[in-house]
């Protein structure tokens, strides 16, 4: 597992949704252009995991690609994500800029 | 030998008990299973109540504004603490505040001024860096980071793993060896800033505790003035070791009381699932399990107060602190894993808090010393051995 999440970038669509496993995970949501606009994790309270948060996301119109990771450490590969996220590119995706409400940490990957 | 608590603590561990169940389990019903934190809203509520309690700052020697709460006392309310989905790592969420880095009340008061008193003033937050990728149970032996003396300042080159917190800290008190040939009298405490240049967190490791994670640091000729060595030049040793001896019993008692909520489980379970005609708790095979749970669950309690009542007492307890926590983390494994058995299918889903209590349990079997290096500083004692 590497440290940024760099799987190809997949339409979010409901044919492309319902093929996802209902696992616990984390994933992220990008623009046409393939810019991150919005990181998110599927814990342990979804229905259906990934797919449900992804069917959400979808309902909102919030992006038009996505991709995903299947992992049981959902929480801490969730702040890794945005850490990362901020260390690239020095700010969290749009769409994460009201969920931090607490201190994130700093990350320097290499 | 049995230990009554007085008057006065059982008023507290009944207040405590009423509080874990009154404010932090509902809580947890809409918090994610794996969740370390609540919100910030909800933080402060807490907060306010363990103050109106009279117990926000546990830990913190009453000289430094914490309550005049003895050692005994405390063991006790940290059993209670941990009752709860997250309690084993995250006990109450923070809720009665904490030491911080108990290392700082013995900084010269220039380090009190920057460091401690901003730290309990909730302004500045530390990491403990001990741990190294050489390892972590002899760190006499395993630190390799390097410091060199370089006019006012010492150059830290070197790496540590496992650290919690150090990505969102201010500072860190970190362990460098300051002299190749002297072992663990070649090893010196610095206060290290964040923000020094050539120090960062490299990356995030992730564990069984999905809540929370370490860090590896990287130390690339992080320079860091010589006003921010913490005691003395290679005398650094002795500062871990001694936080690693006291740390046991509230380690102890965490684990403690997860091992009694999950035996609360797991006999209201038995009792009310029925199985060919009749209650689980009718069946031998699961009431021998309770028993194993509940015979685990008063020998790490003994344990827990005896190393408590003698850390009280001012006598040496480093025997008494290596067994409780060797005893209270296998015994409570052994409890949740019976709970988990007892709950059937249910036991390892993420509708009850056992299966996370099973994951972080596991840690605890390593953390703050493993069950081996436990039964090492026992037989140290016992054969009278200076350490090695």
């Amino acid at each position: 597992m590497g440290v940024r999440l760099e799987k190809p970038w997949r339409p979010l669509t409901p044919e492309a949704i319902a093929a996802l496993p209902a696992e616990l995970g984390v994933f992220q949501l990008g623009d046409a252009a393939g810019a991150v606009v919005r990181i998110g994790y599927a814990g342990g309270r979804t229905l259906f995991g990934l797919r449900s948060e992804l069917e959400a996301a979808l309902a909102k119109q919030e992006a038009t690609k996505f991709r995903t990771e299947v992992t049981a450490q959902y929480m801490s590969r969730y702040e890794e994500l945005l850490m990362v996220h901020k260390a690239d590119h020095g700010q969290l995706p749009p769409g994460n800029a009201a969920d931090v409400r607490r201190r994130l940490g700093r990350l320097r990957p290499g | 030998m049995d230990f009554e608590p007085s008057e006065e603590q059982a008023l507290i561990v009944d207040q405590v008990r009423r509080f874990v169940r009154e404010e932090v389990w509902p809580l947890e019903a809409k918090l994610d299973p794996d969740a370390s934190h609540v919100e910030p809203e909800d933080h402060a509520r807490l907060v306010e109540k363990t103050r109106a309690m009279g117990l926000y700052g546990l830990g913190i020697p009453p000289e430094f504004g914490g309550p005049d709460v003895d050692i005994v006392t405390q063991t006790l309310i940290a059993i209670e603490t941990a009752q709860h989905r997250a309690g084993l790592y995250s006990p109450c969420y923070g809720a009665f505040g904490g030491a911080g880095l108990a290392q700082l009340y013995e900084a010269n008061e220039d380090q009190k001024e920057r460091y401690l008193f901003p730290m309990l003033r909730g302004e500045k937050r530390g990491f403990f860096g001990l741990t190294e990728p050489s390892g972590g149970s002899d760190p006499a032996r395993a630190i390799r980071t390097k410091a060199v003396r370089d006019g006012d300042a010492w150059v830290i080159t070197g790496s540590k793993i496992f650290i919690s917190g150090a990505d969102g800290a201010d500072f860190g008190i970190v362990f460098a060896r300051t002299d190749a040939e002297k072992g663990r009298g070649g090893i010196t405490c610095f206060i290290v800033d964040a923000d020094t240049p050539g120090f960062y967190v490299r990356r995030v490791v992730h564990t069984l505790r999905s809540g929370h994670y370490g860090t590896e640091l990287q130390f690339e000729d992080a320079r860091v003035p010589h006003a921010n060595v913490l005691g003395e030049v290679n005398r650094g040793f002795a500062i871990a070791n001694d936080r690693l001896t006291r740390q046991r019993i509230p380690y102890a008692a965490g684990c403690l009381g997860v091992a009694v909520r999950a035996q609360e489980m797991a006999i209201d379970y038995a009792k009310q699932r029925e199985t060919f005609g009749a209650a689980l708790s009718t069946r031998q095979a699961i009431q021998w399990m309770v028993v194993d749970n509940e015979i685990d669950i008063r020998t790490a309690r003994w344990a827990i107060l005896a190393a408590a009542c003698k850390a009280a007492r001012g006598e040496p307890f480093r025997t008494e602190a290596a067994m409780a926590k060797l005893l209270a983390s296998e015994g409570a494994s052994r409890v949740v894993d019976r709970a988990i058995q007892i709950h059937g299918g249910y036991g390892v889903t993420k509708d009850l808090p056992l299966e996370r209590w099973y994951r972080e349990m596991r840690i605890r079997r390593i953390g703050e010393g493993p069950s081996e290096v436990q039964r090492i500083v026992m037989a140290r004692d016992l054969f009278d051995q200076a350490l090695y």
